[in-house]
Parts: structure tokens; sequence; C-alpha cells
């Protein structure tokens, strides 16, 4: 099974519309949205049936037992989430705050600390045609990184016959992109021709670079500054990154998008650049690692 | 010399995973009957390539065979001076068996972590 | 007043909003907590600004107090420390810093080293105070800079603070909207950005504060937007025009209240509605 990863850096590249367009030209039946921040993926292929969900344990929180607390402060005083504080002498968790680390039960004299397992989210699982694995996090949660972790081992098991998997990933270069990042064989970045959108290529390249993962960057929205567009090949050519298309701004793409339509109902341009950022991405995961 | 394997539910089956394997057979190359142990690393919430070596480490094993290892497990094993053997394809009896005759090759290849961290 | 600008999926426009509103109001602060990408001093760039580093304090052992007793490796609920021959091993990228080590060991054999995760810079620009946190490549983690970052910008007094936060809805975000007096919600009206603006309005209603919703990139009206707000009786504070000449502004990395008397309208008129629901 070959992985691809689509990642942006910069969020609203148009990772997911690009995604979407990929995943239908190429047929994938294996799909994840590893954005379990803010899940779209769904909403542009609207998989059918009703999917497995299950609870996803992120971590353990705090508890603390009111009537048990004799209200000495310790835990407050050696939180280093700021996780703990006395309300009318009683000491009590903020659970967004709270890390699990166990240390206010370490070192409570009153025994009156649990440590929960927290359900820090939900994970989806469709199915009907081929597999679109998916996950929630809860607001608030740390634990990104095994969510994705756990999305990815969903898909995988589900899918394991399957020629090609398509990853939508999370914007940004933290835990849960360096997450979905293991064991892909190819990342396509999303780039947009912008002063953020530069910045942000490069420190995201950089973070696949760190990971030894293979990068290629296709340029979505391209003609809305063709000077950046330009300095990005530049980039691409000066780090030997596979340049694989560049897609002009078209307002039929947001439509496709709000009214549930695939890239086969895209016309001109934009559908034949995407074709080409398809075919040149294929040849690419063709290669060996 | 101690060796261990993880295993599938089975006890028999070569676990593909090490970390998250629900088992490890730990054997002895003189000895016939291996001990079935329960993977305290299996369902961490974080580092679980970390404990699951600890574990290893813990049964004075001198030897892991595995399908594959995390890097993190890799550094522990490797500083404590365990050697880490390819598992082949077949039961944990066969690469029991392969590793006596001296037919495993040596894992020098490691993944990177799954981050189980916030 | 405290404004924090979100929008839970990345690109809405957290960024040109709360540059731009910064920008409107001579001496205020603006805070980029999206420490994995800021972008907000480009709009914004410093001619010389003061870098601190943001440290966070790992565990050290010490092998000739070490009774190998290995409580440590056992109160760990990250699964940090190995111990390997006579001393326990850390694994820095899995440790939470929580100093539960260091507490629980009998013979003190465990103590701190501090580990750069970060920067945070300030400087000035357009009559803007910049604070500007920057995580370091392949840290897992932005929160201790997201932190670091906060207090350095609450440390210098203004009439107005923008913390322009980091896209989603995870820990990064509800560690930036935490000093925060009200949100302004940046949204999209599109599918996806309607799915991501519920998310966030529910976030915002479980950590209780007041907010306001500005539309972006608006072509007219989108009806699943505006009845979104309606049900969350949120206010829609401001609506703000796609047009290309915007678009290349954003995309040059200039600021559009300098550029258009139109922008310059919106803005101060949200500013003002912003004021008056504090």
């Amino acid at each position: 099974m070959k992985k691809l990863l689509i990642l942006s850096g910069k969020g609203g590249t148009g990772k997911t519309t690009v995604a979407s367009a990929l995943i239908s030209l190429s047929g994938a039946r294996a799909v994840a949205d590893c954005d379990v921040d803010a899940p779209n993926l769904h909403l542009a292929l609207k998989p059918s049936g009703a999917p497995e969900r299950r609870d996803f344990i992120g971590g353990k929180k705090a508890r603390i037992k009111p009537l048990a607390c004799v209200g000495c402060g310790e835990c407050v005083k050696h939180c280093r989430f700021h996780a703990v504080r006395i309300r009318h002498d009683t000491a009590y968790v903020d659970e967004i705050a709270c890390e699990g680390c166990g240390v206010c039960q370490l070192v409570c004299r009153a025994h009156a600390v649990r440590l929960l397992d927290d359900v820090a989210g939900e994970l989806t699982l469709y199915r009907k045609e081929g597999a679109f694995s998916s996950a929630e996090l809860k607001m608030g949660r740390g634990s990104s990184g095994k969510l994705v972790t756990e999305v990815k081992l969903a898909l995988f098991g589900a899918a394991k016959n399957e020629p090609l998997a398509v990853i939508d990933g999370s914007p940004g270069i933290g835990c849960p992109v360096i997450a979905s990042i293991s064991g892909v064989d190819l990342v396509l970045i999303v780039a947009e021709p912008s002063v953020s959108g530069l910045h942000d290529l490069r420190r995201l390249c950089q973070t696949a670079e760190q990971l030894r993962t293979s990068v290629a960057v296709c340029i979505n929205k391209y003609d809305v500054n063709e000077k950046k567009t330009e300095e990005i090949e530049a980039f691409c050519r000066e780090k030997g990154l596979s340049c694989v298309g560049r897609v002009p701004f078209d307002e039929e793409i947001a439509r496709m998008i709000n009214e549930s339509h695939t890239v086969f109902e895209l016309k001109g341009a934009a559908r034949e650049a995407l074709e080409q950022i398809y075919q040149k991405t294929m040849l690419l995961l063709q290669e060996p690692s | 010399m101690k060796v261990v394997i993880p295993v599938d539910e089975n006890g028999k089956t070569v676990c593909v995973a090490f970390a998250r394997a629900p088992y490890f057979l730990v054997c002895d190359t003189q000895a016939d009957q291996g001990e079935l142990m329960e993977n305290p690393a299996a369902s961490a919430q974080g580092g679980a390539g970390i404990k699951a070596a600890q574990f290893v480490l813990d049964t004075g094993a001198e030897a892991l065979i595995t399908v594959r290892l995390g890097e993190n497990s890799a550094q522990v094993l490797q500083e404590a001076a365990v050697r880490i053997y390819r598992s082949m394809d077949g039961d944990a009896e066969k690469n029991l068996d392969a590793l006596k005759k001296g037919a495993l090759s040596e894992l020098t290849e490691f993944h990177a972590g799954f981050h189980g961290r916030a | 007043m405290r404004v924090a600008v979100l929008s839970g999926k990345g690109g809405i426009g957290k960024t040109f909003v709360s540059t731009n509103l910064a920008a409107s109001t001579r001496g205020s602060v603006y805070v980029d907590c999206d420490v994995e990408e800021p972008n907000g001093r480009l709009f914004l760039p410093c001619e010389s600004a003061a870098s601190k580093e943001v440290c966070i304090a790992l565990p050290t052992f010490d092998p000739q107090s070490c009774t190998g007793c290995r409580a440590c490796v056992d109160f760990c609920q990250f699964n940090a420390l190995a111990f390997i021959g006579k001393t326990p091993r850390l694994f820095r990228e899995v440790c939470h810093s929580c100093g539960g080590c260091r507490l629980i060991c009998a013979v003190h054999a465990v103590g701190e080293q501090s580990v750069s995760v970060g920067s945070v810079e300030v400087g000035v620009s357009h009559g803007v105070q910049v604070v500007t946190g920057e995580m370091n490549v392949g840290e897992a983690s932005g929160v201790p800079v997201i932190c670091a970052a906060l207090a350095e910008a609450l440390r210098l007094h203004s009439e107005l603070t923008v913390i322009d936060c980091p896209p989603g809805s995870a820990c990064t975000v509800t560690e930036s909207i935490s000093a925060a007096d009200y949100c302004l919600v940046v949204a999209e009206p599109t599918v996806f950005g309607v799915h991501d603006l519920g998310m966030v309005l529910r976030l915002i209603q479980t950590v209780g504060k007041p907010c306001g919703v500005v539309i972006n990139k608006c072509n007219g009206a989108f009806p699943a937007t505006e009845l979104l707000c309606r049900e969350h009786g949120v206010p829609i504070l401001a609506r703000i025009p796609y047009q290309k000449e915007l678009a290349a502004c954003i995309s040059a990395g200039r600021l559009a209240v300098e550029e258009s008397e139109e922008i310059w309208r919106i803005f101060t008129a949200l500013k003002e509605r912003i004021g008056g629901a504090v």
C-alpha cells in the first residue's frame, strides 16, 4: 500500500480541496482525515452508511474529591500547568489545563485525588465503500498526535489490501503533523503564493526533512501572486523538491465543495491543473522510497 | 540465552508490532518451553515503545526478535546491549530455531515514533 | 481590553483581522500565539526586536546518588523514563516536564536542566507593540511558548491587546484565549467554514467568554453562517468583502487598513462594536 499525505503548513491553502480532488481522480478507496482538530474531509466526500464509532482515551485527568480535600494547597503549589485552583477552601482541577501527570495526587496528604481515564475524542470509521477513517478531538485536549496515529491505524487495519491510501493532514508543524508524517511514502504540500504561505512552507519542509520524508509541492491559487509563485518554485528547485503543478484561482472550485460536486464536474484550466498534479504525484509515489 | 519475541493473541505468531503487541514470549535458547507474558505497554497512553523496551530489559533477555522497531525502543535496547534481530516469516518457534542456527540477521533500520505525546 | 481572534479552521483570516485591528489603534499590542507558524510579523515587521528564549525544565539524573529504586520510572505517566544500567534515562519528546520524578525521588538524585523550546520576540511596527512567539521546529508542543508570549504581552500596557490564535480547538487554542476578555471569531462563508464555526462557538461557550463573529471573504449572504450565529445568539459584527485587490495586498504582506479607506472604516467600526460589548 502506498501512502500519500497532504499537508499545507499554513491553513486555508486548499489542502482538503486538493485531497478530495486527488481521491476522486485516483479512485482511492482508503482515505483518512487526520485534521483531528477540525475534520472537514467528510463534508467533501460524503461517505455513506453508518460509521463505527468509538471513544478515544487520550490520557488521564485528575479529579479532586471535594469532601476529602482539606484545602492545604500543596497541589496548587506543585502543579506546573496551573491546572489546580482553590475556591472556598477546596481545591478543584481545570479539566482543560490538566495534563494528567499525577503530581497533585503524589503530594496530596488527604488522598483526595483520583487520576481517571479521559475520553478525549471520538473515532469514526466508514466501511461501506472501502474505508474512510476520521476523528474529532475534544476541545482543549492535547493528545492530537496519538489520535492521529489511531486514525491511521484504523484505516490501515480496515483497508489492508488497498494499493493507495490518501491522508488529509492538519495545518501547522507540531505534534499532529509529525504523527501523520510517520510511515508515509510521500508528502504533498499544497502551498499558497503569499508571504505567509512561503514562510510556512519553509518551516513545514524543515519538519519533513527532520523526519526524512519525501516531499512534493503544488501551488494553489497561483495567479493571485505570480511573483510569489515563482519564489516558491525557486525554493523547490533549491531544495530539490518536485513541483508537481499549479492551480489557478477559480471560484468554481469553492462552488464545487459547497455544492458537493466532484472534480469531474470541474472544467477548464483548474481541472487540467488538478489532473496534472494527480498524474505527477502518482508517478512520484511509484518511485522506490 | 534469554530471548524475547512479541506475539499475537494466539501466543504463537510473531506480532507485526513491538510496543503494542498483546504478549511477549520469553524463551531460552537452552530450554524448550517459553513463558507467555502480557505486554504492560499494550494500552499505554504514550511512550509505549519505551515501556515495552523496559519490559524486555527487565526479563534479563540478551536478544529480541521482531518484525520492526521504533527509534525509542531501539535506543533503550542498544544502550543496554540487547541484540536486535529481524524476524523472518513464520511463527515464534521457527524464529527461535533460526536464531539458534545463526540464520537471523540483525535489524538495523528503526522507524520514527508514532507520537503519543500532547 | 484583550481580544482573542480565532477561527477553528485555518486560512480564514485570523492574522488578517488581528494585524489590521491592532494597526487601527495606535499603541495597541499584537501578540502572535500561532507559534508553529507565526505570520503576524510579516505584516508588522519590527526593525529592532528583542528576543528571549523560552525554556522548559527537563529532569537530570545523578548516577552517584541514584539507588536504582525506580520510583521515578514507575511514577511517570508518560513513560518518558527507562532504567538502563545504573540510572534512569530520559526521552525528552515524551516528557511533559511535570516535575513528578524530582518530587518522588527519596534521595534527591533528580535535578533539572533548562532546555530551549522556542523564543518570544518583542518590537514595534506601524505604531503597534508586536510580540511574537515562535516554537523551535521539531518540538511537539507549542504551549510553553504560547504561555511565555502571553506573559510578555500582558506586561505591556495598552488600551487594546489583540491575541492572534492558532487554528483548531486543541490545547494551544484554549491556552491562547485564557487571558482574553472577548473572543472575535473569524468565519468564512463556505461549507467547511460553517462546520468549523460551530465547533469554535461551542468551545467559547464552554469556557464562558463573550464573543462576536466577523465574516471574511464575504460575497453576498451565506444563509448557513447567518443561521448558525443566530442559533448561538452570537452577533455578526462585520462583513469583510472578498476583493481580488485585497487578496493581492495580503499575499504581498501589506496591511489593508493602510491601503483601503473602506477596510479602515470597517475595522474602526468593528473596534467600536467590540468595545461596546466588553
